[in-house]
């Protein structure tokens, strides 16, 4: 099975201080599937996905050592354009985290910042992208009203939406169900079910029913190394690697 | 034994929060007292005429005037500087970095200093640059006063908003000036406290436009013209022998109080609704 990378990490390693957080991570993220990071909390993986769209330049104290491919373009190389790779790719956080404004302007606004600013053009992708993430519905009435006033799991999608606004074709999502209840976490896992004929999905996760649930491949990160990484089934039911063997069956936490 | 110490303690707690609230009211009543018999409509609306020291008709609106003058104007140009200091050491300063360090160490101790200190310089800066005591030179040593309390007070806020916040923007491709704006709307109601904060002190300090805006009659018309104050205003008919200019002085410290009143009020609301309605 040959499948064409759309990420490409190579030799990456990443410090932090006097740490040594990510220790020479190869992996490939396969093109149009759902690849979950899993591993104990502290192991590197909310890391290794901000080191994706370079959300760590702004920490104190990094260094950046290898190579983060995105269609064959190293990321990391001085002459790139750091908003023009982060608009490649939508990043949901843990919590959502809406912008100050309200439910229209959420949408709208990475158009916005990118220079579109023809209302009925804006008017179309607002609508498109709520109905793209079940949402429009329940908020079609009350677009003018602050982000801020829908529930949790509501801002979260909404959050999902602003992102997939501005057409990116990587979805980043850190732990993004951790601050949801179950009902609208089943919403976002049917998302990313949908999405990703479309999007390159990476998710973190500590769940590994969730893992299970959704994704296509698994990469099991320890101690800032990468373990093991394969199909779903096959890292869930039989590892290869004792550690990520244990960590499957709960001995490592 | 526990029980006693409980109670000791509470009775303590019950005093010191009495103390506190009586004095406020106390001040309240004194200068109210004193000052709501003096305090008519001549008082708000006229410049003092000859001999209003000692007596004469007259009111205090070149005070008022004067005072409103400096401390909207030290408060606008005290925001246009410490906003970018805030957004710089917020934003795109590294965090923990010497700078940022250097800079929050220095506006901590600048916020320590008396302002009879700031008028002092500021009245060296006066006579260095050529001015003589004016509007301009008062707007700018209140202005230096201030900015420790905008810049301090404004951090405080901006410092709290979560980095995801800040990350969600960025990962949208913005870039760190849309961050920063989306950063300052996010801060709107501690901006405001900012503020409020500084107006009450740019309108309530004596010391610094003591040497600096002088002190008139009139009221200017020009930046290069000298400017009265209230607080002084209070301090010289207080100084007066007459008891009557005396009690004109509790009146002055009425409007004074007054004007602070209705501006916290009405940026307390404003702060309110726009939490409320926009963020």
């Amino acid at each position: 099975m040959i499948l064409q990378p759309h990420i490409s990490i190579q030799n990456l390693n990443v410090h932090i201080g006097d740490n040594h957080i990510l220790k020479n991570i190869n992996l490939d993220f396969p093109d149009k599937k759902v690849t979950t990071l899993i591993g104990p909390s502290g192991c590197g993986k909310t890391t290794l996905l901000k080191t994706m769209n370079r959300l760590l330049d702004h920490q104190t104290d990094v260094r950046v050592e290898g190579k983060v491919l995105v269609d064959g373009e190293n990321i990391y190389d001085p002459k790139v354009e750091v908003t023009h790779i982060r608009k490649k790719m939508g990043l949901l956080s843990q919590r959502p985290f809406p912008l100050p404004m309200n439910i229209y302007d959420n949408v709208a606004y990475g158009h916005r910042i990118h220079g579109k600013h023809k209302k009925n053009e804006l008017d179309a992708i607002v609508e498109k992208y709520l109905r793209g993430v079940n949402l429009w519905d329940e908020v079609k009435d009350r677009l003018k009203s602050p982000a801020t006033r829908l529930s949790i799991g509501q801002q979260q999608r909404l959050c999902l939406a602003r992102g997939l606004a501005i057409e990116p074709e990587i979805i980043l999502g850190d732990e993004p169900t951790s601050a949801l209840d179950p009902i609208s976490t089943q919403a976002i896992e049917e998302l990313f079910m949908q999405l990703k004929d479309k999007y390159t999905i990476v998710l973190v996760t500590h769940i590994l029913r969730q893992a299970r649930r959704v994704s296509d491949y698994i990469g099991f990160v320890y101690m800032g190394e990468i373990i093991e990484f394969g199909p779903t089934e096959e890292i869930l039911l039989n590892p290869k690697e004792k550690l990520t063997k244990e960590y499957v069956k709960g001995f490592l936490s | 034994m526990r029980k006693l110490e409980e109670n000791i303690f509470k009775i303590i707690m019950i005093a010191c929060t009495l103390i506190v609230s009586s004095t406020l009211f106390m001040i309240v009543y004194t200068i109210f007292s004193k000052g709501l018999g003096s305090l008519n409509w001549d008082m708000v609306s006229k410049i003092p005429e000859g001999g209003f020291y000692i007596g004469k008709g007259g009111g205090i609106l070149n005070a008022i005037i004067g005072s409103l003058y400096i401390s909207i104007g030290a408060t606008i140009l005290g925001l246009v500087i410490s906003i970018p200091i805030v957004i710089y050491i917020n934003i795109y300063a590294k965090k923990n970095s010497m700078l940022t360090t250097i800079t929050r160490l220095s506006y901590d101790i600048l916020f320590g200093i008396p302002s009879i200190v700031y008028g002092a310089f500021g009245f060296t800066i006066m006579v260095y640059m050529g001015l003589k005591t004016s509007l301009l030179a008062g707007i700018i040593t209140v202005t230096l006063l201030i900015i420790p309390i905008l810049v301090r007070t404004m951090d405080e806020v901006v410092r709290v908003v979560p980095e995801d916040m800040k990350n969600s923007v960025y990962s949208l491709g913005g870039t760190r000036y849309e961050t920063a704006k989306i950063v300052l709307r996010q801060s709107i109601p501690g901006i405001i406290t900012a503020i409020l904060l500084s107006f009450g002190r740019a309108i309530g300090d004596a010391a610094c436009v003591l040497f600096t805006a002088g002190f008139t009659d009139s009221i200017p018309t020009s930046l290069d013209q000298p400017a009265a104050t209230l607080p002084l205003s209070i301090f010289f008919q207080l100084s007066s022998p007459i008891q009557e200019v005396q009690n004109r002085a509790y009146a002055s410290a009425v409007v004074l109080t007054i004007i602070v009143l209705i501006v916290s009020i009405t940026a307390k609301t404003a702060s309110k609704n726009l939490s409320k309605n926009k963020i």
